[in-house]
């Protein structure tokens, strides 16, 4: 198990090394530095001294060392745009974004694992046809339609909810968050739906489908014979069975609705860290997109690291048999 | 005679398919007293399993009881609702599948598996329920018992997974027990020990045994009567001794003919010539009628009527071999033997 563990932080180091380099390269790729920093009737001289200042004379591999020396650290320069350390941008706009990702993710588990079920137990009933055929719209329609048309009936039509920002937060410390008003609630409810539908619909057509393989299984017609009540059969022996891949989906959706939450952050102007690197990318922000892509690399990493040692808790098959490799 | 614990009459099982109605099983009549054992054989298809399903009430859908009663201690019990027929499953009639492998769900120590069945069937306390989890699981022949009740299903072997699915099986001291069968997974040596241990069991507790398999040899050594299946019907049925030394319904006949014998050198194994029909094309008359070597001897009746249990000998056997030395049983009910 230790060694598992080890083994796995040490793939992550690997992991966070090649985002490092990737990030280190977007630097080279969109041009001089130099160039741009400066105005253009700037001499010779003043760009070698530039140059030299910003360390740009060094060789690659030192470059490299000295970003990631820095990177460690969580200084990844100043942004070009808004004249300020990206570092603190980014901290100011993570709680904006992990508060949108974790309620879309407990939208995802709390919606669409009970759908998945009443699907799979109920699989002859129209509701469950409804509501199967319904998830076909969910996994194929682009998540900014979701977004516009929650605007339009929500926001437009109805005046329920807001229709952009994230209402009024509450600082606790550095982390700033809008759960604690009645406008920050209502500001996240329709982003939250729009980012969490693709993951309520493919947890729960997983779910269903995980429930129908389980249930056909030995284990559970035993259950039955051995008189336990359906909710037993169904929720403590066919529910957590099917937990292994969900963990799995779940995990790298949780990954994938925090570096795609750019997307639903431009459309309600939400101001979290995808708007910010929406708005970088427009005007080639390196340093703000280098720090963007180590930090959504570094919060997939970890989450799989999550993802590894929640199956432990789930199998205890695992606990034993366990050996070198990677999983899955 | 006392009162049989079970009681099937006239059972009939019913698949629907796209191409009509299967008859799986067809018209099934048997008995069950009291601490007896009841072999159930025949060759796969025969509809030995469904039968066990059915009484337990576990038929998979689109699978049903088309007609037909089936009664416990004299109360019927296929017609009781879902949630009833539940709280008979495990308490009254417990059940043994074929594969303890998969039996057991994996993710719940054994332990876990056997307190909730208790739970759930008796009135005790969790505490209690764990002591009773305990004495089952020495009483299967589980060494360290204590301790091994904390263990995964994964850190048995074969044969003491079996072990542990029949003290789940006993755990709430059920009168009849459905053994679907129990030992055909496991290994030979093992299978022995199986076998001897739910003898052992089912004598100690007064437990009734149907216990289902193609396995002559666990049969010959366990049951006190046996039902021989054939197509979906009961071909013969009779004490166990009876029908294995002499059988009389032709099916029978071939069936311990082809048993072979250790002492005896031979080139082929005996065989009954062709196979079982299927369901959907099952022979009018007498099932059996296309295989029967002695069906000249009776003449047109074996391909136009089908035969009901008759008395032959000291069994019954459902062939018109018979129909003029006992009386004609009409509704196809065996007399218990046990008496």
């Amino acid at each position: 198990m230790l060694a598992f563990i080890i083994q796995r932080l040490l793939q992550s180091i690997l992991v966070m090394l090649t985002v490092g380099f990737i990030a280190f390269s977007l630097f080279n790729f969109v041009g001089d530095p130099v160039s741009l920093m400066l105005p253009p009737e700037a001499t010779q001289a003043d760009r070698d001294e530039v140059r030299k200042s910003l360390g740009l004379d060094q060789p690659f591999y030192v470059q490299f060392g000295t970003f990631l020396g820095n990177a460690v650290q969580g200084n990844f320069g100043i942004s070009l745009r808004l004249g300020r350390p990206v570092s603190q941008l980014l901290v100011e706009r993570l709680p904006a974004t992990l508060e949108l990702a974790m309620t879309a993710a407990v939208f995802g588990l709390l919606i669409g694992i009970p759908m998945g079920v009443y699907t799979a137990l109920k699989r002859d009933k129209w509701t469950s046809k409804v509501l199967l055929t319904g998830s076909l719209v969910g996994v194929s329609l682009p998540n900014f339609l979701i977004g516009i048309f929650l605007i339009l009936i929500f926001a437009v039509w109805l005046g329920w909810l807001p229709s952009f920002g994230r209402g009024e937060t509450t600082a606790i410390g550095f982390w700033t968050t809008g759960f604690l008003t009645t406008e920050g609630l209502k500001a996240i409810i329709l982003p939250a739906i729009t980012l969490g539908f693709y993951p309520i619909t493919l947890i729960m057509r997983l779910v269903r489908a995980e429930m129908l393989e389980v249930l056909r299984t030995d284990y559970i017609k035993f259950a039955r014979a051995r008189g336990l009540t359906n909710n037993a059969v169904h929720f403590g022996h066919a529910l957590k069975n099917t937990l292994v891949p969900v963990i799995t989906i779940t995990g790298l959706q949780l990954g994938a609705i925090i570096a795609f939450a750019i997307i639903t952050e431009t459309v309600f102007q939400w101001p979290g860290m995808g708007l910010l690197f929406i708005q970088a990318v427009q005007f080639a922000d390196i340093p703000v997109m280098a720090a963007y892509l180590c930090l959504i690399g570094f919060i997939f990493v970890v989450v799989n690291l999550v993802v590894d040692l929640l199956y432990f808790a789930v199998d205890p098959r695992l606990r034993v048999e366990r050996s070198g490799s990677g999983g899955h | 005679m006392t009162t049989p614990l079970l009681e099937v009459k006239n059972l009939r099982v019913q698949f629907p398919t796209r191409r009509g109605l299967l008859t799986a099983v067809d018209d099934i009549s048997l008995t069950i007293a009291p601490g007896e054992v009841l072999g159930v054989v025949g060759e796969s298809g025969a509809g030995k399993s469904l039968t066990g399903a059915a009484i337990i009430g576990l038929l998979e859908p689109p699978g049903r009881i088309a007609s037909g009663e089936i009664l416990l201690n004299g109360r019927r019990i296929d017609n009781l609702p879902p949630d009833e027929f539940r709280k008979i499953r495990g308490r009254e009639i417990g059940a043994i599948f074929q594969d303890p492998l998969t039996s057991l769900n994996p993710l719940y120590t054994v332990g876990r598996q056997i307190t909730e069945t208790i739970l759930t069937h008796l009135d005790v306390t969790p505490a209690q329920a764990k002591q009773r989890a305990i004495d089952l699981l020495n009483e299967v022949g589980i060494p360290a018992a204590d301790k091994r009740i904390d263990h995964y299903p994964h850190q048995f072997s074969g044969g003491m997974r079996q072990r542990v699915v029949i003290s789940l099986a006993l755990a709430a001291q059920p009168k009849l027990i459905i053994a679907d069968e129990p030992t055909t997974a496991l290994d030979v040596s093992i299978q022995a020990q199986i076998i001897t241990l739910l003898k052992k069991l089912c004598r100690e507790h007064g437990t009734s045994v149907m216990l289902v398999t193609h396995d002559m040899g666990v049969i010959a050594e366990t049951a006190d009567r046996v039902a021989v299946m054939y197509a979906g019907r009961i071909a013969e049925i009779g004490p166990v001794a009876e029908v294995i030394h002499n059988p009389q319904h032709p099916y029978t006949v071939g069936l311990m003919g082809a048993i072979p014998n250790l002492g005896e050198e031979v080139e082929r194994l005996t065989q009954i010539d062709g196979s079982m029909p299927r369901l959907n094309a099952i022979p009018t008359g007498c099932a059996f009628n296309p295989r029967c070597t002695r069906k000249g001897e009776v003449g047109v009746r074996c391909t136009t009527e089908r035969p009901n249990l008759l008395n032959a000998g000291n069994t019954q056997a459902a062939c018109w071999l018979y129909s003029d030395t006992g009386t004609t049983n009409t509704t196809n009910t065996p007399q218990s033997v046990a008496a």
